[in-house]
């Protein structure tokens, strides 16, 4: 479980690296829309690594990128496909 | 939820944070909580949007864990021994005045140990960025009191509490002539990336002091939880008061915390003071030193 990342709806959504977290909850407090959450799997260090809980909350606004002391996570938002 | 918003491009993008750090020595050494890493974050996003170029971008660290900062930013850098990141970085701005140095290290690396340069860099006003990681503590050593643990505070070498006056860093860094001085916390992410950004673009000495939370050392000695804990602490105790007098910012334990940008005014550096006064002094033969 190297990179994981999760989209189906919303504006945007976060690319995790489940490994490189330490699980300090940074991310997690301070998300302006609650869409992530500790997540019950241990990463090899044991800490928790977070999930996205509800996709259609992520704006991809970034904050838990700019937040990450490890830089585990990053937000980003969809962008239209080119016709 | 339209169907416009589904039909977007599938390709992940990268972490542009990641081509400015030198990935293969992470993870880093920093503890689980710490804020430094969150700094580095925001000096990486600063670095993106000032449309610097990194070739001529260089950043000098002294000893301690923001000491660290140098050896994982992709970057020219450079560790130097304790307290001595500003004569290192004087040196190397006299001597390629084309390069935007940044400083970037601790507390007690800085405004202890390193007091008198700091102190000396800004008096003369010699070109280069400041950023100050204050977490309270000697980190890496074992917690042993700083310059900057505020009154009452536990550390390793006062177990009964500190009794000693803590530097009030924004105050001494105005006083000594800084040309840009602030104070954000590890919170604060967005109003950290624009005042590094400003203060790299800002010529002369210009300042930015962070407050970050330590849990190994500072948190646990004096029972503040972790680092997440300190990191809310500083969200509901944080004034943004801009452009207040610096006298009135010092710290307390565990008190309000007022952050903001206190100064930005203009000086004339010191290769600016130096060229200028002996073009008067000896006229047409001096030549100005351009590196």
């Amino acid at each position: 479980m190297a990179e994981t990342q999760q989209k189906k709806k919303g504006l945007g959504s976060v690319v995790i690296s489940d490994e490189r977290c330490k699980g300090c909850g940074f991310c997690v407090e301070f998300c302006p829309t609650d869409a992530l959450k500790l997540s019950d799997q241990y990463n090899a260090k044991g800490y928790h690594p977070p999930v996205l809980v509800t996709q259609e909350k992520c704006n991809g606004c970034n904050m838990c990128g700019l937040l990450c002391p490890d830089f585990a996570i990053y937000g980003f938002m969809f962008k239209k496909k080119k016709k | 939820m339209s169907d416009e918003l589904l039909d977007v491009d599938e390709s992940m993008p990268t972490n542009t944070v990641e081509e400015f750090l030198r990935m293969e020595r992470m993870p880093h050494i920093w503890c689980p909580g710490c804020g430094i890493g969150t700094t580095v974050n925001c000096f990486a996003h600063a670095l993106e949007t000032s449309g610097l170029d990194l070739r001529k971008v260089s950043v000098v660290s002294g000893i301690g864990c923001t000491g660290r900062v140098a050896g994982y930013l992709k970057l020219d850098s450079f560790h130097t021994t304790h307290g001595r990141a500003i004569p290192f970085a004087t040196g190397l701005k006299l001597a390629n005045p084309e390069l935007k140095v940044v400083v970037y290290s601790g507390d007690g690396d800085l405004t202890a140990i390193g007091g008198n340069h700091f102190i000396h860099a800004a008096r003369r006003n010699v070109d280069m960025t400041v950023i100050l990681i204050n977490n309270f503590i000697y980190g890496m050593t074992g917690g042993q009191v700083a310059p900057t643990t505020p009154l009452t505070a536990t550390a390793s070498t006062t177990p009964h509490g500190n009794f000693e006056e803590a530097f009030n860093l924004p105050y001494l860094a105005e006083s000594c002539g800084a040309v840009y001085v602030a104070r954000w916390t590890a919170y604060h992410v967005r109003h950290v990336t624009k005042a590094i950004k400003e203060a790299l673009a800002k010529k002369g000495f210009s300042f930015v002091e962070i407050l970050a939370p330590c849990p190994t050392l500072y948190s646990r000695r004096n029972k503040l939880g972790d680092g997440l804990d300190q990191m809310v602490y500083y969200k509901e105790n944080s004034e943004v008061k801009n452009d207040i007098d610096t006298k009135t910012v010092s710290l307390s334990f565990q008190g309000k915390i007022t952050v903001g940008k206190f100064v930005d005014k203009e000086r004339p550096t010191y290769l600016d003071a130096m060229n200028e006064y002996y073009g008067k002094k000896f006229g047409d033969k001096y030549t100005p030193y351009k590196g």
